[in-house]
């Protein structure tokens, strides 16, 4: 009798995914094209373990402002994301809530720059509206998964408010006060990283530091940066809550005026595609179209998708080695400590600010952004998947050291492991077309020149072919996970 | 000079103590069924004999201990992780080499899995799992078997043939098992636990079922 083995079809998914990234990786360009990347290397080596906290004028006043538009915006996202979720059974709030959050928060800060100018509203809509989207749908399935008995042993007639308040909030409520804190963390981070297009936050000072070559003042603001993060969990209580939003919105500077011919200006003509504005016609406006695709849309496209595919694969990789470092499977208490050190600061970078450094350092190609997505994103998902580690249990008579992780270990992270990075892809992808802002010719390089020729036509119309790419990964990446049986809970920490 | 000497005062873990007043001695060669009602210390026994044996003993936890992703060759492969370079173990992990498979196969053949060879330990039924975990164990090199009730998920007739194959492979065994009859035919040493001590320790052969029965006899506990 001859069995043969097949091929499961994790192992088959597996095989395509990195082929075609190995593909997309042979036509990417990623050559090191400065001088001597070392040199500068030593120079910012040296800055980072020589902090200047003084260097920088009003530091203090970019954290508060950084934090302050983060607080205000994540607090009003989580009002309208739990409205939209409980709204959730609509097709229309769906489908609204999939296109808000398809558009990255520095495309949205774009946008609201045209229209509100440096005014705080700009800053703070930013994060609040994506995260709205984003929030509803992770609320929209912890009520989901909510255990549905209880909702039966209500006494008929019940108000359906009442039950809401009794019956369902209480079980929910510790899942959502726990994403809501992670996504306080992900509004920090995003406040900061707003900074590089020129609202008043962290990363405004940290560009300008970078640019003229400061690296002990950019090391200060670095190490500021992470503060804020890794003691958030010790100033974050509930009961300060009202007196942080009082402070945030009191200290932002409201009186920056914007004017409303400008806002109806922008909404009603400057997005309005050239031709038809100028009443030139149908067929100019097909002319338009076609030189957008042809010129920008598509080889924005090809090199968002081939970045991305290389990130998710590289990433995939990354974290097969990141989660032992924290995986009490394998290592030993001290160990394990320095491995949790590592992962924090590599996934508390945003990777906007990994990719600009990089691209200091390396000049324009493809390799700062891999780098850049895959460093961020192996460090969250190895963090994850490191922790899912600490729920299982080997037998008594389990081997050790390289056996132990292949037999034991690894195939027992494997599902849960590809589950949350296709459920990452998407937010992949989001990033990469954003790195185009810093020169790599994603589609957000396209948005980004738009704007910088005030042609708002064409970054809506790039933005808008940005955010359906991302609703289409997100499509595939659920029917991925759904045909090899991959689920995530709401594992996001 | 035994395989093992017990005298403890007291086992347990997490600070509550299971067994108490212990004092036992293991030949080489011995078939020893463990019985008693569940809770009375079975496991912990079992426990306390593994660690002491170390690596010499395969072992069959309660829990079985298998990795469901994996296939039945790559479970039962397991038992011989330790005696292998990391790169051959890595090599089969990716593609099972022909002359592994052919040592795994005759295992399988034994406890009727050859045809589940490659087949995930996930998609298993639980008497198929059971008899993966029995695999590996017989696959491991020791001469000793522990087991924690390894023929619970399966029938009579199976049962038979697993505890078969175990006495054909194995020549000192150690289980722990709560059928009475399969116990006492499979047995040649029976030690029956009772409120953490031990209250029967006697050769098997001749003895009943029924005179088991203090074993089981609502203690006061």
């Amino acid at each position: 009798m001859t069995v043969r083995p097949e091929p499961s079809p994790l192992a088959r998914t597996t095989t395509t995914f990195v082929g075609i990234a190995i593909l997309c990786l042979i036509f990417a360009d990623v050559a090191i094209s400065t001088v001597d990347p070392w040199q500068e290397f030593n120079r910012m080596l040296l800055g980072l373990v020589t902090p200047d906290f003084y260097a920088t004028d009003s530091v203090a006043l970019a954290i508060a402002y950084t934090l302050a538009f983060a607080l205000l915006g994540v607090a009003l996202a989580n009002v309208m994301g739990l409205f939209l979720a409980l709204l959730f059974f609509s097709r229309i709030v769906r489908t609204g809530c999939a296109v808000v959050r398809a558009v990255h928060e520095l495309f949205w800060a774009l946008i609201f720059l045209q229209m509100f100018g440096l005014s705080p509203l700009t800053g703070v809509l930013a994060i609040a509206i994506p995260y709205s989207g984003i929030i509803a749908k992770v609320y929209a399935e912890i009520l989901e998964e909510a255990n549905p008995a209880p909702l039966k042993t209500i006494p008929a007639g019940t108000s359906r408010a009442s039950a809401f308040i009794f019956v369902r909030m209480p079980d929910v409520w510790a899942h959502f006060r726990s994403y809501s804190m992670y996504r306080l963390e992900c509004g920090i981070r995003s406040s900061a990283v707003l900074g590089f297009i020129g609202l008043p936050t962290l990363g405004f000072h940290l560009e300008t530091a970078f640019k003229e070559g400061q690296y002990s003042e950019v090391s200060a603001l670095l190490i500021l940066f992470y503060l804020v993060i890794a003691t958030m969990r010790i100033w974050m209580k509930r009961p300060l809550m009202p007196v942080y939003l009082i402070g945030a919105a009191a200290i932002l500077p409201w009186g920056v005026a914007f004017s409303f011919s400008n806002i109806g200006r922008f909404l009603t003509e400057d997005i309005v595609p050239h031709p038809l504005r100028s009443g030139a016609g149908m067929e100019a406006f097909w002319d338009w179209l076609h030189m957008m695709v042809v010129d920008q849309a598509v080889p924005g496209t090809i090199a968002t998708v081939q970045l991305t595919m290389i990130a998710l694969v590289a990433t995939g990789f990354l974290t097969i080695v990141f989660f032992p470092l924290i995986s009490p499977l394998l290592l030993g208490k001290a160990s394990r400590f320095c491995g949790h050190m590592f992962l924090v600061v590599a996934r508390s970078t945003p990777e906007y600010i990994l990719a600009f450094v990089l691209l200091q350092l390396w000049g324009p190609s493809m390799l700062p952004a891999i780098v850049a997505l895959t460093l961020h994103n192996g460090a969250i998902i190895g963090h994850l998947v490191g922790r899912y580690t600490e729920t299982v249990t080997l037998r008594q008579d389990a081997t050790t050291g390289f056996n132990r992780y292949f037999y034991e270990v690894l195939p027992r992270v494997y599902r849960p492991m590809l589950a949350l990075l296709f459920y990452r892809w998407e937010v992949i992808m989001r990033e990469t077309a954003i790195l185009g802002i810093l020169g790599i010719a994603t589609l957000g390089f396209y948005v980004d020149s738009a704007f910088a020729d005030l042609r708002f036509d064409r970054a809506m119309l790039l933005i808008g072919i940005t955010a359906l790419l991302n609703i289409g990964v997100d499509a595939i990446s659920r029917s991925v996970r759904t045909r090899l049986r991959l689920q995530t809970s709401l594992e996001q920490q | 000079m035994p395989l093992l000497e017990l005298r403890e005062e007291t086992v347990g873990y997490n600070g509550i103590t299971v067994l108490r007043e212990l004092e036992l001695n293991i030949e080489q060669g011995e078939r020893i069924a463990l019985v008693g009602e569940s809770g009375a210390g079975k496991s912990t026994l079992l426990n306390l004999i593994h660690t002491r044996l170390g690596k010499t003993a395969a072992l069959v936890p309660q829990e079985l201990g298998l990795v469901q992703a994996l296939s039945v060759f790559h479970n039962v492969y397991m038992g011989r992780l330790h005696q292998r370079s990391v790169w051959r173990n890595l090599r089969n992990l990716l593609k099972p080499a022909k002359a592994d498979v052919d040592l795994v196969m005759p295992v399988l053949e034994r406890l009727r899995l050859e045809d589940k060879i490659f087949t995930s330990v996930g998609e298993l039924s639980g008497g198929q799992q059971q008899r993966t975990a029995v695999g590996r164990a017989l696959f491991h090199p020791g001469y000793i078997l522990i087991a924690d009730e390894p023929v619970s998920a399966v029938d009579e007739h199976q049962a038979r043939e697993i505890l078969d194959a175990i006495t054909a492979e194995k020549p000192t065994v150690i289980l722990a098992m709560h059928d009475r009859e399969l116990a006492i035919k499979f047995a040649d040493r029976l030690i029956g636990i009772r409120d953490g001590k031990i209250a029967l320790d006697e050769a098997a052969l001749g003895m009943t079922p029924n005179d088991l029965d203090d074993l089981y006899r609502n203690s006061d506990r």
